[in-house]
């Protein structure tokens, strides 16, 4: 899968969490950006991701993203 | 919502729960609202949400308090001004295994660890004690789900020093005082936690990332639970199983295989199968579900069919049979016309995808479970959690019997032809007094469950009901029902608040079962005869409109009261001067 396509699928996922559905997210999107991303939605997002890319984060990992250039990277990575 | 019955897809649910709660909202729907305080033992916003979506999918309208990060214990004990002040109608306690502060080890002797089980216990029934003290309103407790791992190997469950051995015994104690305490609900995660599996449900990631105390995923498993026991205890359970009958009671069709093709029975694998599912059926009605038929079916076949020599459900299991060739859809209204029941209180099971999907589509309210596979009937009624017990009243329990009893009074109806003539006929005795405790639980589940005789539609817990009684500023009357046919149980509940020499009526309905009989007339004479006892000078009746109570919208006009008031949302406020009052006297004989 090119990076490209994960950021679609992944653009995918934070418009169904966020209820968003003109969001888009980039290589440097982070917390900051998206208004409701904190720490609550960011567990609903990681599982939401998780499932969509049929892949686990390990607990480390979880707390070692600092974007999202970082997590497509993790997914890329695992895929 | 579709999305929302048993099996539901909960990964959806946890990534769409923000359009999906906005899909509900805007259903048009009729909303009641409940305050409900979740207290947690460990993190419970997921729970909050998930929880939202289940109660506004069964017409509840959800506001929340929320206690602090595992401060569940301390907001119940030592009260919080925030709590206080919201005024719970419901309060949930979400606690698990990991909240028991002692566990026994090896070194523990059988007296230490009874006296360990004592001291857990009472941690957690002085709580629900001083919350009962305090609030009165039901209390939900999850139960203790097992941990994922046993120390003691298989013996863990039976050595008196296994950590799951004094789980069970601790839960054993919580189901004790479940039994004697009125309003105390137990949601049963342990059985939860088994049917989703374990190792996935107690992934120990959740408890160390965020302090949940379950994986993500098993989240609405866990609220659909908690929301099937509040609709239940606000009188939004189903009412009556309508079955289609080929490939749904039995397997083929009666009309083409005849009596002996069908498959129900001890004999092939398929009947057995079948059977279980009949049997299940039949024990529904054990604890109040009226049963009927809704098939496409010469009468005759369906019958027979209903009558297989290995079969156990029977044609007399049923309150209504409609076996024809006319749509479902107008089968399931005239059933619900000839029972005086919602529609909407009504569960269509069918093989059929075509017969479920026109059901759905007719927008009747009715719940249509998906029955795909025959081994799985039986689950999917069950598990969706219509018929919720959670209370079995004596009601719930003679409910077949008084259906029954109403179809003959029809049939008396119809031969007498004489409206008066048939009431005289039908030897009615009331009995009318105020509220009785024995009675309490089936005057509070009655303003629960009445939608349609219903003038306030004020929706009242057990504890609610208690202090009306026991206020000296509140008048109250039950009325029960007697006939030839037998007994109606308590049909009618009256309230009102003293104010000065004003009675205002709080609570006004009637079980729609015994309307046109005269109940109301010698509900009225015996209000007015008590409030001139009592002083009172004017009994002032309120009218408010929900989307089901419009019969009763001139109820007060007719019965002699004086429109006095009225407002934008047709809310109307009645008078009736009781010294002027002329009694109705119906026929019934009135037993004080």
């Amino acid at each position: 899968m090119s990076r490209e396509e994960i950021f679609e699928r992944l653009n995918l996922v934070f418009r169904d969490v966020f209820d968003d559905d003109s969001l888009t997210v980039g290589e440097s999107t982070t917390a900051e950006d998206i208004d409701d991303w904190d720490s609550l939605h960011h567990i609903s997002l990681l599982a939401a991701i998780e499932d969509e890319f049929d892949i686990e984060f390990s607990m480390g990992q979880t707390v070692k993203m600092k974007n999202v250039g970082e997590m497509v990277d993790y997914i890329a990575g695992e895929l | 919502m579709e999305q929302l019955q048993y099996p539901f897809e909960s990964k959806t649910l946890l990534r769409k729960k923000i359009k999906l709660k906005k899909e509900l909202l805007s259903s048009g729907n009729s909303w009641v609202e409940k305050r409900i305080a979740v207290l947690g033992g460990s993190t419970t916003n997921e729970i909050v949400d998930q929880l939202e979506l289940f109660l506004l999918h069964y017409g509840i309208k959800p506001v929340f308090y929320q206690s602090e990060y595992a401060q569940y214990w301390q907001d119940a004990m030592f009260g919080n001004e925030q709590l206080d002040t919201f005024k719970p109608d419901i309060i949930y306690i979400h606690t698990n295994w990991r909240n028991i502060t002692n566990f026994p080890t090896t070194a523990n002797t059988v007296a230490e660890v009874d006296a360990m089980l004592e001291a857990e216990f009472s941690h957690f029934s002085v709580m629900w004690d001083k919350l009962e003290e305090r609030f009165g309103c039901p209390v939900i407790q999850d139960n203790f789900d097992r941990p994922g791992w046993r120390l003691l190997g298989n013996s863990d469950i039976s050595d008196y020093r296994g950590k799951t051995n004094f789980i069970s015994r601790l839960n054993q104690k919580l189901y004790q005082y479940s039994q004697t305490h009125n309003g105390f609900y137990v949601n049963d995660v342990d059985y939860l936690a088994a049917s989703f599996g374990l190792d996935a449900w107690s992934n120990p990631l959740f408890w160390h990332m965020y302090k949940y105390s379950l994986c993500l995923e098993g989240v609405p498993y866990l609220t659909k639970s908690v929301a099937d026991i509040i609709k239940s205890i606000y009188g939004k359970n189903k009412k009556v199983l309508v079955c289609d009958l080929d490939n749904t009671l039995w397997g083929g069709v009666v009309g083409d295989d005849g009596v002996e093709g069908i498959q129900v029975g001890p004999e092939v694998p398929m009947g057995q199968i079948y059977s279980e599912f009949q049997k299940y059926i039949k024990e529904l009605k054990s604890i109040g579900v009226l049963l009927a038929v809704n098939s496409k079916n010469d009468e005759e076949n369906a019958i027979a069919g209903l009558n297989h020599p290995d079969g156990i459900l029977r044609p007399d299991d049923f309150i209504v049979i409609k076996a024809n060739w006319e749509n479902k859809d107008r089968n399931m209204r005239e059933i619900a016309s000839e029972l005086n029941l919602g529609i909407d209180s009504f569960v269509f099971a069918d093989d059929n995808p075509t017969e479920r999907e026109i059901m759905i589509q007719s927008g009747f309210g009715v719940a249509v479970p998906v029955m795909d596979k025959v081994e799985n009937y039986l689950r999917v009624i069950d598990r969706n959690g219509f018929f919720e017990v959670t209370s079995l009243s004596a009601d719930d329990l003679s409910r077949e019997k008084m259906y029954k009893a109403n179809a003959q009074r029809t049939q008396l109806e119809q031969s007498l032809g004489n409206y008066e003539d048939f009431l005289k006929s039908l030897n009615m005795k009331a009995t009318i007094r105020c509220f009785e405790p024995i009675y309490y639980q089936r005057i509070a589940q009655l303003t629960n469950k009445s939608n349609q005789f219903n003038l306030t539609t004020l929706r009242c817990s057990e504890g609610d009901i208690t202090r009306m009684q026991e206020s000296p500023n509140y008048l109250c009357l039950y009325g029960k029902l007697e006939d030839k046919f037998g007994d109606n149980g308590v049909v009618s509940v009256v309230s009102g608040e003293i104010i000065g020499q004003e009675l205002h009526m709080r609570l006004w309905l009637m079980s729609c079962r015994v309307l046109k009989r005269g109940v109301e007339d010698a509900m009225l004479d015996t209000l007015v005869a008590d409030a001139k006892e009592a002083g009172i000078q004017s009994i002032i009746g309120y009218y408010y409109p929900t989307a089901k109570n419009h019969m009763v919208e001139e109820f007060y006009g007719r019965m002699g009261f004086e429109k006095i008031a009225s407002d934008e949302e047709k809310n109307t406020t009645w008078k009736l001067d009781v010294n002027t009052y002329e009694s109705k006297n119906p026929k019934i004989e009135i037993n004080r």
